[in-house]
């Protein structure tokens, strides 16, 4: 458990290093999921369309 | 190239790279995580603080590369009237105003336990705020039309306008940092790197550049099939 | 009378004849300035050190104040239409329109500087400096402001986004005519600063024309 507990305390650096890093992960995350979820809406709703075009 | 731009092109070879560009995301990403956290070596002078870095640097990057894209495809855009290449843009402005937001947000808390300030007036941050600035106005600019058209083309010239003003800018802003000598030895993203820490560096770029081109291409084909959309609904109101 | 002078004798008209164009904009600079003292304290060393700066970054927002109405009245009325037809150029219909602009708004400015100056304690080294950066460094504002005020034509809430735009673009007109008055006042001379700054006008004569009538055509397709 030491090491682990050094680790997280990343030599004093804690408060600074993890919020940057999870920071990054709500960015990128956020931008992925959106961009998948929109993705899938736009999708959904063209094939219902084109669907009963035909 | 023109023919690959065509839309129904672009949505049949980009479905075809999209699954590819996730894949090398994630693996790069992940790759580049672990080495930034576990691999990479403390600085002797930063302590573990230069595991910021791995994030910001990164972004830094991407966030001038990103508004490169959009500034070609502006130009694109603007001299052969091409719709995919005005959705490039448009798409790309987001992602570039994220990079731009990790990047300054990093440098603060980066800044912080080596300056004792949240923020510094330090040439690279600075510039980097006008750069999130410049974003922010193209964005607004873009949505700031009823039809989609007009303001992807006034998009497009404030994107070449703000591309030729962005080195006059960085140049301003470097001469008034001399100007005003701040007083510390740490210099963002200093100019020797170790081999140790270049690696998982040079990977975490990779990885958010191959980011930024799987969301680039999905936001693309989302915007292709809403505007595909759009163009349906119209014609059937039209006929009805 | 040549075309290009024509207009911008038409447009100098038209700001005189709806009054007060110039007028406000130097009410706003003057006021804004007299209202710093109220906020930093009337210590005369204080007033003294940051005075280039305040002059300035107020000149850039007054500056802003009247750029919104540079192409709006004439997008409205559908003059611009007509302008776009005539055989003078768009390109310099535009730098005719951002002299006029210059002259009732630029002009003025510089000329308010000193005085204000002379209200924040400037050190007297620092006078000429200050004439000659706001000479050269306004009609930067009033070119760039155009490229601002032809993109927003039609778009909603076009005034906070004019500024939005066009602020970011003033920062190296303001960086380097503050530079001018403080190492005028320095001992170190203003001419590096000052023919920098005319670089960056003659830059701005040079391109803004081409930028500003590319997205006023576009406004009127």
């Amino acid at each position: 458990m030491d090491s682990l507990d050094h680790f997280l305390s990343m030599g004093g650096y804690a408060r600074f290093v993890w919020p940057a890093y999870a920071l990054a992960v709500i960015v990128l995350a956020g931008f992925a999921i959106e961009g998948v979820v929109t993705y899938r809406k736009n999708r959904r709703e063209l094939d219902a369309v084109e669907k009963k075009r035909r | 190239m023109l023919r690959l731009a065509n839309p129904n092109r672009f949505m049949q070879w980009s479905g075809k790279l999209l699954p590819w560009c996730a894949i090398a995301t994630v693996i790069l990403l992940g790759v580049g995580t672990y080495m930034a956290l576990f691999v990479a070596p403390p600085d002797y002078q930063q302590g573990e603080s230069v595991r910021i870095m791995y994030i910001h640097v990164p972004s830094a990057m991407m966030s001038t590369f990103v508004y490169a894209v959009m500034a070609v495809s502006s130009a694109v855009a603007l001299i052969w009237r091409h719709p995919v290449a005005d959705i490039a843009a448009r798409e790309s402005a987001p992602l570039g105003a994220g990079f731009t937001l990790l990047c300054l947000v990093t440098g603060s808390l980066w800044g912080k336990p080596m300056w004792g300030a949240w923020w510094v007036w330090d040439a690279r941050l600075t510039s980097e705020l006008v750069l999130f600035f410049l974003y922010l106005g193209y964005i607004a600019l873009v949505n700031a039309f009823d039809e989609p058209t007009r303001g992807a083309r006034a998009g497009a010239i404030l994107a070449l306008v703000g591309v030729i003003n962005l080195p006059i800018i960085k140049f301003s802003v470097d001469w008034w940092n001399t100007l005003h000598q701040p007083e510390s030895i740490f210099r963002l993203g200093g100019p020797t790197i170790a081999p140790s820490m270049l690696w998982p560096l040079l990977i975490m770029v990779l990885g958010f550049a191959a980011f930024f081109v799987t969301l680039l291409l999905l936001r693309m084909r989302s915007a292709l099939m809403a505007a595909k959309l759009r163009a349906i609904r119209l014609q059937q109101i039209e006929a009805a | 009378m040549s075309p290009f002078l024509r207009l911008v004798g038409r447009d100098l008209r038209l700001a005189l004849r709806q009054g007060g164009d110039a007028a406000m904009v130097v009410g706003f600079f003057v006021l804004t300035v007299v209202l710093f003292p109220f906020g930093v304290g009337p210590e005369p060393e204080l007033l003294q050190r940051i005075a280039a700066g305040i002059v300035w970054v107020t000149a850039l927002l007054a500056a802003l104040l009247s750029l919104e109405r540079l192409f709006q009245s004439d997008y409205e009325d559908g003059s611009l239409e007509v302008m776009a037809l005539l055989p003078l150029p768009l390109e310099a219909q535009v730098l005719a329109k951002c002299l006029a602009h210059w002259l009732v708004t630029g002009l003025p400015l510089t000329l308010t500087a000193p005085l204000l100056g002379l209200l924040l304690h400037l050190d007297t080294a620092g006078y000429p400096a200050l004439i000659a950066s706001m000479a050269i460094g306004t009609p930067i504002l009033s070119l760039l402001g155009a490229v601002g005020a032809a993109l927003t034509l039609g778009a909603r809430k076009g005034g906070v986004l004019l500024s939005l735009l066009v602020l970011p673009l003033y920062i190296p007109v303001l960086i380097f005519g503050v530079a001018a008055i403080e190492a005028e006042i320095g001992g170190f001379g203003a001419r590096p600063h000052l023919l920098l700054l005319a670089a960056f006008l003659v830059l701005a004569v040079g391109m803004v024309p081409f930028a500003a009538a590319a997205a006023l055509r576009q406004a009127l397709e």
